[in-house]
């Protein structure tokens, strides 16, 4: 068992870990954090996007030894109370149905948008393509982040 | 308590309205409660070992090391769930002697396809349960797998089941078919596949399961709690009153959660054997192996027409790949179609044939459009070849051919009524949206100008069956079930309202909808109204959501609900005010004396009124709570007109989808918002299964596309943006809707084939088989330029010789689907 220490969400957390433990694993079953789900085991997908000290990665392809002494943000803790524009954005946009790629598909759209913070829906597309959706086509993402982007997410 | 007189305001409908969703808060939040973040006390863990092998005989299982393992409570064998664990159920005996083999949920004696369980550890935690698996000792003795459909119906076969490899032969013939083809001047052949796909819901599976003192209670990220119920009572033999199954929020679904499951089953066995909770969630690339599949059919065509394009007959032969055994609804999958092959045209004889075929592979399944994307597939590629034979517009043939719209309703030659359509508006709004005409000025310049980018225009004028389903009509198709949905109104004592209903939502948006249908009939605020569904024990009755069925079945349900609630409140009303209940008007939410319109009281009064009920009139029992089981009497028929522009680069055979036009006609509309985004994940489906998915095995049965880095699911960056509207012919139900769920999928996939193929028609193409991969483009080019006219068949002998994608030569190489059986 190794020893880390992560700041999760703002808290931090002090936990003997697997060395083999993936870090959403640990996000989810040690620290609670349900809110990021996990939906493949190949890093194909995206769902289990947080994160780490400001830049986006699939919780899945890294261990929770990896993240010792980092930072990392989950769905649930990106807006300090209230909607961060993005999670306001995919609402209106109508940017979700069933729900389960969203926490990933809006950590990746904010670490998009902090690297180009007003894209082209070509920019847009090919920036979110780690991360897979089955419900919406892409069609209402692409228009949430562009929404985001217009309301000036990373300004 | 004294009625107040206060006159609600004016209220604008919400039907129609573009209500963002309530669901959404919790999503966007991460305050989910998906099947797999559930955690209940000494919760334990279950880990699958599955078989290595296409089909092999297991000689032994020896799970005693795995027992000795840390952490492990229990290690089981197929042997030991043998005496109750019963065999997985198939709701859909299509013909009498349909051969239905018996499916243990763990396998015992023998597996049938690479995933069959054949046993399991249960253990403290996810990571020693899979650790655990190790320990386990198999020994199999290999049998030869069966993959190929056609030569599984040969005599020299090596057979799935005792019973051989044929399942079932439906056979559905109307009207005179050897009449129509009898001097036909234009008769037309033509074989097409459609590929074996993975529904791949972003949500794996994940089941929990609880036994205390004898009573269960089932999570599982299904679609169907109502039905997984009955079902595990069935099953398992534990009393139906002592299962309670919960769908929690639900990650998606597509059909592949409409399913009673080996790990559902197995689930509730080990709860009740350990008496300790259990969870189980699956990999994704266990659930490429382990959930369902879809699709996976040859089709043969002939078509029968006069010279001036009306078609005459239609002649249906299908060959069905099952998998290894008959699950929920497999052999009933094909015969949806059965219906829809003659589409929106008229003829004069139809006849269809499907033979069920039992392989060594996963079974097929419900996915998207089930049976009915298959059928429009075909006769929308073929309604093209035939304007290809005539010399005709492709627009213009179907025109030729399709029912106008002042012949509704109409009764079609597969015997179903379709009450209302109007295929010219959709089909001109498409054109005119889509700038058809100045596509095609732009495709002949490319033509005559040999530009190695070529254009292609594809078209889709498709209409489809849903809204599973009228009982009587289900119960003469052998079906299991009836096709009722169930829906209750709570009217709480503050004027607050509850709804109920059998609906099990899984990205629907039914919390919002069924929030808009009951604030119109009841006049109560959008806001103040909550949904409930996907708990038996809060909804006790409901045949749950697929087939486009929640608006068309479950809203009318809500209607009847609604109308029962106002039926009893005027009761209360008339007491109230002192009036004869004959002489109250209600407009929702508000009942008034007539000529008195002052003189009223509101619904959310009457609530209050009965929740006191200290002056209700005599005998009238206090309560405004109502229910309501609806039946519809027909299916409806959504229609539209699909429109793809494709640039298919000759040198390369890349496609791109440059524009993508489609114009539905799904009745009326509760929420334009949610019916949007369900065309535009339905195109992303169905475009899919066009250009990019297809689940592979390879010779010895081996998925070779089981994750995420093999099966194509396609990301925003592999997908155009849709153009979308609508035109409204309404339902012959009140609120006039028909269903959304599955059009863009079974409409865009004959769009975008078509537009590829009517690309490289000048090359002599007349088909690339499904998906459409730059590969497969790129070599019928090749195929055509080598001086043959390109067949299908030749493609996929093309395909036999190549190597480098892996592709199992399996199931090609011979255009007769029915291997001469027809």
């Amino acid at each position: 068992m190794a020893e880390i220490t992560v700041t999760v969400d703002g808290v931090k957390y002090s936990d003997h870990v697997e060395p083999r433990m993936l870090l959403v694993h640990y996000l989810r079953e040690v620290v609670g954090k349900t809110g990021t789900p996990i939906g493949c085991d190949t890093s194909n997908c995206g769902a289990c996007t947080v994160l780490l000290d400001g830049q986006s990665v699939k919780s899945c392809s890294v261990l929770a030894v990896q993240a010792d002494g980092a930072d990392i943000t989950t769905i649930q803790g990106l807006a300090n109370g209230g909607l961060h524009p993005l999670q306001r954005a995919f609402h209106e946009e109508h940017a979700l149905q069933c729900g389960y790629c969203t926490p990933g598909m809006i950590l990746a759209a904010s670490d998009l948008l902090r690297e180009n913070p007003h894209p082209s829906d070509e920019e847009i597309r090919d920036g979110l393509e780690g991360n897979l959706c089955r419900c919406t086509g892409y069609e209402n993402i692409v228009r949430a982040v562009r929404r985001a982007a217009q309301a000036g997410v990373s300004e | 308590m004294t009625a107040q007189t206060e006159i609600p305001e004016a209220k604008t409908a919400e039907l129609g309205k573009a209500r963002l969703r309530k669901e959404d808060e919790r999503l966007i939040t991460g305050q989910t409660n998906w099947t797999d973040n559930i955690t209940l006390p000494g919760m334990l863990h279950i880990a699958f070992l599955r078989s290595p092998y296409a089909h092999a005989r297991i000689t032994s299982v020896d799970v005693s090391a795995a027992r000795n393992e840390p952490g492990v409570i229990a290690a089981y064998s197929g042997a030991d769930f043998a005496a109750e664990q019963g065999s997985l159920p198939c709701a859909w005996p299509v013909t009498p002697d349909i051969v239905i083999p018996a499916h243990p949920p763990m396998a015992v004696d023998e597996v049938r396809y690479v995933g069959e369980a054949v046993a399991c550890v249960v253990a403290r935690d996810r990571y020693a349960a899979a650790d655990a698996l190790a320990a386990i000792e198999v020994d199999y003795e290999q049998l030869p797998p069966v993959l190929d459909m056609r030569a599984a119906l040969e005599d020299a076969s090596p057979k799935v089941h005792e019973a051989g490899n044929k399942s079932f032969d439906f056979v559905f013939p109307q009207g005179d078919l050897d009449a129509a083809f009898r001097d036909a001047p234009v008769v037309i052949e033509r074989t097409y596949r459609q590929q074996r796909l993975i529904p791949s819901a972003m949500e794996p599976r994940a089941v929990v399961c609880s036994c205390v003192g004898g009573e269960f209670t089932l999570w599982s990220a299904t679609q169907i709690p109502h039905v997984l119920r009955v079902m595990l009572a069935l099953v398992t033999g534990v009393p139906e009153q002592n299962i309670r199954v919960i769908a929690p929020d639900v990650g998606g679904g597509f059909g592949s959660k409409l399913q009673v499951t080996a790990e559902e089953v197995l689930a509730v066995l080990i709860a009740r054997k350990l008496g300790r909770p259990v969870k189980w969630t699956e990999s994704r690339s266990e659930g490429n192996m382990t959930v369902h599949h879809g699709r996976d059919q040859w089709q043969r065509l002939r078509l029968a027409a006069d010279r001036d394009g009306r078609i005459r007959g239609l002649d249906v032969d299908l060959l069905a790949d099952m998998g290894a055994y008959l699950m929920l609804v497999t052999p009933g999958v094909p015969l949806l179609g059965a219906f829809m092959f003659p589409a929106i045209y008229k003829m004069d004889a139809y006849r269809f044939r499907c033979v069920g075929v039992f392989t060594t592979k996963m079974p097929t399944d419900a996915y998207r459009g089930a049976g009915r994307p298959e059928a429009t597939f075909a006769i929308e590629r073929m309604m093209d070849e035939l304007a290809v034979e005539l010399g005709m517009e492709p627009l213009a043939i179907r025109e030729r051919n399709w029912i106008k719209h002042e012949e509704f309703p109409f009764t079609t030659v597969a015997g179903l009524t379709y009450d209302s359509g109007n295929y010219e508006a959709a089909t001109a709004r498409a054109k005119e949206l889509f700038g058809y005409d100045a596509l095609r000025k732009e495709q002949e310049q490319r033509r005559a100008s040999n530009d190695p980018v070529q254009l292609g225009i594809g078209i889709s004028t498709f209409t489809e069956m849903c809204g599973l389903a009228p009982s009587r009509v289900l119960g003469s198709l052998a079906y299991g079930a009836g096709g009722w949905e169930h829906a209750s109104i709570r009217m709480l004592p503050t004027g607050k309202v509850e709804v109920v209903t059998g609906s099990s939502a899984h990205g629907q948006g039914h919390e919002t909808a069924w929030s808009q249908i009951v604030a119109d009939q009841l006049g109560v605020p959008f806001e103040d109204i909550r949904v409930l569904h996907g708990d038996t024990q809060i909804s006790p009755k409901g045949m749950d959501t697929y087939g486009s069925r929640s608006l068309t079945v479950g809203g009318m349900a809500l209607v009847s609900a609604c109308d029962k609630v106002v039926e009893k409140a005027k009761v209360i009303a008339a007491g109230l005010l002192e009036a004869s209940a004959d002489d109250l008007e209600w407009a929702p939410g508000r009942f008034s004396v007539r000529g008195d319109p002052d003189k009223g009281v509101t619904i959310g009064e009457i609530a209050l009124a009965t929740f006191a009920a200290h002056n209700l009139p005599d005998g009238v029992e206090p309560s405004i709570d109502a229910e309501a089981t609806y039946d519809p009497d027909n299916f409806s028929f959504p229609h539209g007109t699909h429109l793809c522009a494709t640039e298919v680069d000759t040198e390369t055979g890349f496609v791109k989808i440059r524009s993508y036009v489609c114009v539905d006609d799904i009745g009326a509309v509760v929420n334009p918002l949610i019916v949007e985004g369900q065309v535009h994940g339905g195109l992303a489906q169905g475009i899919a299964q066009a250009l990019y998915e297809e689940a592979v095995y390879d010779d010895d049965g081996n998925l070779v596309t089981s994750t995420l880095a093999d099966y194509l699911v396609p990301s925003a960056a592999d997908l155009p943006s849709y153009v979308t509207d609508r035109t409204e012919s309404r339902a012959a139900n009140s609120l006039g809707v028909k269903g959304v769920g599955e059009a863009g999928t079974i409409a865009s996939t004959p769009a975008v084939v078509n537009a590829i193929v009517d690309a490289l028609r000048p090359l002599g193409i007349n088909d690339v088989e499904m998906p459409c991969t730059p590969e497969r483009v790129w070599r019928a080019i090749q195929d055509a330029r080598g001086g043959e006219q390109a067949s299908a068949a030749e493609q996929h002998a093309a395909r036999q010789s190549d190597q480098t994608q892996g592709h199992s030569p399996q199931g090609i190489g011979t255009p007769d689907p029915t291997g001469g059986a027809a």
